[in-house]
């Protein structure tokens, strides 16, 4: 093996080496990719909403990405109630305009922060807990109008999706 | 080299080895054909509205979403409105019934049929078939869909015809049970496009191909770079092992 | 005292290595057996291409093996979702089109890869002694691989996955007495259905890791002997040999690219080709195609089995025609190997490869007329080779002096 031929020998071996290096990892990428949400789920991954119909005081609760979301008609009582709050009584303290972005539409997401059940509160006919919002009849958390957490197990707020009003009476979430 | 001739005579056989029919079915030239072939975006969205118009009453494009349609050039608005004019059932809602409500992008094309059994209920007794996957789905795909559209021509004059039946050039058995779908003229075209019955055809089964493979285009792009690498990946190693074999004496 | 066990009774750890490499080879021998094996192993030099179909079949079973199990966090293996899972693949998971036109493309590839590597077997007599457990090990990969091929063509539950697994399943039936007790209890219900598509996707799994599982056998008992050449001579000195690195290594590598552009070929511009229109129809028990064809790879057998005009008969004709090709170290008498070396007996191995395509084609007709003519001559002549030819030819032929490696190489030069 004379001397004059390693480095040529070395750099075609070392080209080779490279490009199947870089062959194998753009192959694994198609196939890690595939591991990621189809299309079909991407889809479904904002929702749509039409608030019109909704009456104030009224609730409604949609499915989005496969978890209930709470959109409440906020009436004035809710709204002051909520705004008038000092946040030393707020086990997780948050101001009310950080979780609206119109005061009169709350958007949070209808899953008790403590172990995951729905809160009651929905439904007219629901009781609304101690704070007039939502109450978890699993271990007993209650929610305000603002949807935070005021008494019971549940560690923090209930969660606001990200979502933007499109026009002043559709939302998109997600 | 003995090796690259038990492979090439392996691959050169295969097209013998479809049991197709013995009607010879017309070559057409499509412009998604060849190594770099795409599908033509102009005629698969007057295609869109063949199907629309005259197919989507009896057939179903189950495979499809009103999503799908961003692929042929559709905006998303256009898209909402499509989706809007078809009804899809959903449900149960809160008190346990089947709803139906305006189509939205995320939905699949809408059935005419709620099931099977609806479809050949109001077909007499004749299944049409869903046409998602049609064209992959028959021996010379795309020529034999559009030869089928044009192949009502009259039957022989010894040939009863039953009843419910239609003469049909390159249908397996000569018999069809649908009638002649198309006719020169039948749809406008937005675009104003000649609609004589070869462009129409042409328009329905580009659409076709397209809703049966739409990654057709994403696939021959890839194999060009995939090959490509290939080949100078090869060269690479031909080198390498005639480099390594040099000092192997005998 | 052993020379498998040179320590006796008493264990102490050494390694030829230092350092952590020493310290894992001492505690699991796998990087001296690696070496051993794979670095050092010597191989006869003059080894041709056709050596390299087993590496290559090797690359094919690993990429079915990656493509399987990425398909399978999609797939669903119910008669109801089956088919709507795979076309969901196709077009809504990312790049999942190319994952299923991979895995269902490398399937036709490993046949093409492992035939032209039985045929080698065949052709230089690295089935004779002492390589006979290799190659039976290898025919019985060869049987799990069509079994495995045949489990996973249900899967995507068209039109010829149902008919097909309908037809094949039917054979079982043909078993006296019991067969379609066996029959009911294999699909779990009375036709194939989603009881049968279920179970047939755990057992596809289950074969194609048993196959995985073989590859270690079959290639242990062929390092116990070593590789045959186009001599069929043993090397008889270290200078007939190479090392399996560099020498085997970047060979075969070469071989396997070379092969996998035209797998390229294949997979990005005609990825159906090899397939079937009618499996992109839903499958539908109410209606059979017109023309019930298994994929090409399964086509010679598919001709022996309609060879024979009785059901059972054939059934054990098509199994046959590979337990038979397992006799073959034992009924061929000769004593050369390589069929450069044995005149009359090449061109019975080359008749025999010509009837498999021939066979192959037979497959895929209709079973009447001349095409059963021909199916039934093809079939003769395989039992023919086996039963009749590998011991009479062995035994009246007169062979050329074999030349060993060094000689071989020399002739081929001038």
């Amino acid at each position: 093996m004379s001397d004059k031929k390693t480095p040529r020998r070395d750099f075609i071996k070392l080209s080779a080496m490279t490009l199947g290096g870089v062959g194998a990892a753009s192959l694994a990428i198609p196939f890690i990719s595939s591991m990621n949400p189809g299309k079909d789920t991407l889809a479904l991954a904002s929702t749509e909403i039409d608030l019109t119909p909704l009456e104030e005081g009224q609730s409604l609760t949609v499915i989005w990405r496969g978890k209930p979301v709470f959109i409440k008609h906020r009436t004035k009582k809710d709204i002051e109630d909520a705004k008038n709050t000092s946040l030393a009584d707020l086990p997780d303290a948050e101001e009310d305009s950080a979780r609206v972005q119109n005061d009169k539409w709350l958007v949070v997401l209808g899953v008790c922060t403590h172990l995951g059940c729905v809160p009651l509160g929905q439904k007219t006919s629901d009781t609304k807990g101690d704070y007039g919002g939502w109450f978890c009849p699993c271990h007993g958390s209650h929610y305000d109008t603002s949807g935070r957490i005021r008494k019971g197990p549940a560690p923090t707020n209930l969660p606001v999706p990200p979502y933007v009003f499109l026009t002043d009476n559709r939302i998109k979430i997600g | 080299m003995k090796k690259l001739f038990f492979i090439l005579f392996f691959l050169s056989s295969f097209n013998t080895f479809s049991a197709g029919s013995k009607i010879d079915i017309p070559k057409y030239d499509w412009s998604w054909k060849g190594f770099f072939g795409t599908y033509d975006r102009a005629s698969a969205q007057r295609g869109l509205k063949v199907y629309r118009e005259v197919c989507a009453g009896c057939h179903s494009m189950n495979y499809l979403s009103y999503r799908n349609l961003g692929d042929l050039g559709f905006s998303e608005d256009h898209i909402k409105a499509i989706a809007a004019e078809n009804l899809i059932l959903d449900g149960p809602n809160d008190e346990g019934e089947m709803f139906e409500r305006d189509g939205l992008p995320s939905d699949k094309f809408a059935n005419p049929y709620a099931n099977d059994k609806a479809a050949r209920a109001a077909n007499n007794g004749a299944y049409p078939p869903d046409l998602s996957l049609i064209v992959k789905a028959r021996p010379k795909g795309a020529d034999y869909v559009k030869s089928l559209l044009l192949g009502y021509v009259d039957p022989p004059e010894d040939m009863t015809i039953p009843n419910g039946q239609h003469y049909n050039k390159y249908m397996a058995g000569n018999l069809i049970a649908m009638a002649s779908p198309l006719s020169d003229g039948l749809v406008d075209y937005d675009d104003g496009t000649q609609n004589s019955m070869d462009q129409m055809t042409t328009d329905v089964t580009t659409f076709l191909a397209w809703a049966a493979e739409p990654s057709l285009e994403d696939r021959k792009r890839m194999g060009f770079k995939v090959i490509l690498f290939l080949v100078v990946l090869f060269i690479l190693a031909y080198i390498s092992k005639q480099q390594i074999w040099r000092d192997v004496k005998y | 005292m052993s020379s498998n066990d040179p320590q006796g009774y008493k264990k102490t750890l050494n390694s030829p290595y230092t350092g952590f490499k020493g310290w894992v080879d001492s505690r699991l021998p796998l990087v001296r057996m690696m070496e051993a094996e794979y670095l050092k192993f010597p191989v006869p030099k003059s080894l041709n291409y056709f050596w390299s179909f087993g590496g290559i079949a090797m690359f094919c079973l690993i990429g079915l093996i990656l493509t399987g199990i990425f398909l399978g966090f999609h797939y669903k293996p119910s008669a109801d979702d089956a088919f709507d899972s795979v076309e969901r693949i196709m077009r809504d998971v990312s790049f999942g089109w190319l994952i299923r036109y991979l895995h269902a493309n490398l399937v036709s590839f490993f046949f093409i890869a492992t035939f032209i590597h039985i045929f080698r077997a065949l052709y230089f007599g690295s089935y004779k002694a002492p390589r006979e457990l290799v190659y039976i090990f290898g025919l019985t990969m060869f049987m799990l691989m069509m079994a495995t091929a045949f489990l996973g063509y249900t899967l995507p539950w068209g039109q010829m996955s149902y008919w097909g697994a309908t037809v094949i399943t039917n054979l079982f039936s043909a078993i006296p007495v019991v067969g379609d007790a066996i029959l009911t209890l294999l699909l779990g219900d009375f036709t194939v259905g989603d009881a049968a598509v279920n179970r047939f996707y755990v057992l596809h799994w289950l074969l194609a890791f048993a196959i995985v599982g073989l590859v270690v056998f079959h290639v242990i008992t062929l390092h116990m002997t070593g590789s045959n050449n186009p001599s069929g001579s043993e090397p008889q000195s270290w200078d007939e040999t190479v090392s399996f690195h560099p020498y085997v290594t970047i060979k075969d590598l070469n071989a396997t690219i070379f092969f996998f552009i035209i797998l390229a070929f294949i997979l990005f511009y005609y990825p159906n080709i090899l397939g079937h229109s009618d499996n992109y129809i839903k499958a539908n028990p109410m209606v059979t195609p017109a023309h019930i064809v298994p994929e090409w790879y399964f086509l010679p057998f598919y001709a022996i089995l309609r060879a024979i005009p009785d059901k059972l008969g054939g059934v054990l004709a098509m199994f046959g025609s590979i337990l038979a090709l397992g006799l073959l170290p034992w009924l061929d008498t000769s004593k050369v190997r390589s069929c450069l070396f044995r005149p009359v007996w090449r061109y019975c191995v080359l008749l025999f490869a010509i009837n498999f395509l021939v066979l192959m084609y037979m497959g895929g007709k209709p079973a009447e007329g001349i095409y059963v003519l021909i199916s039934r001559i093809g079939t003769a002549y395989w039992f023919l080779f086996i039963f009749v030819l590998a011991p009479l030819v062995g035994f009246l032929e007169t062979p050329r002096q074999p030349l060993s490696i060094t000689n071989y190489l020399r002739s081929k030069k001038a």
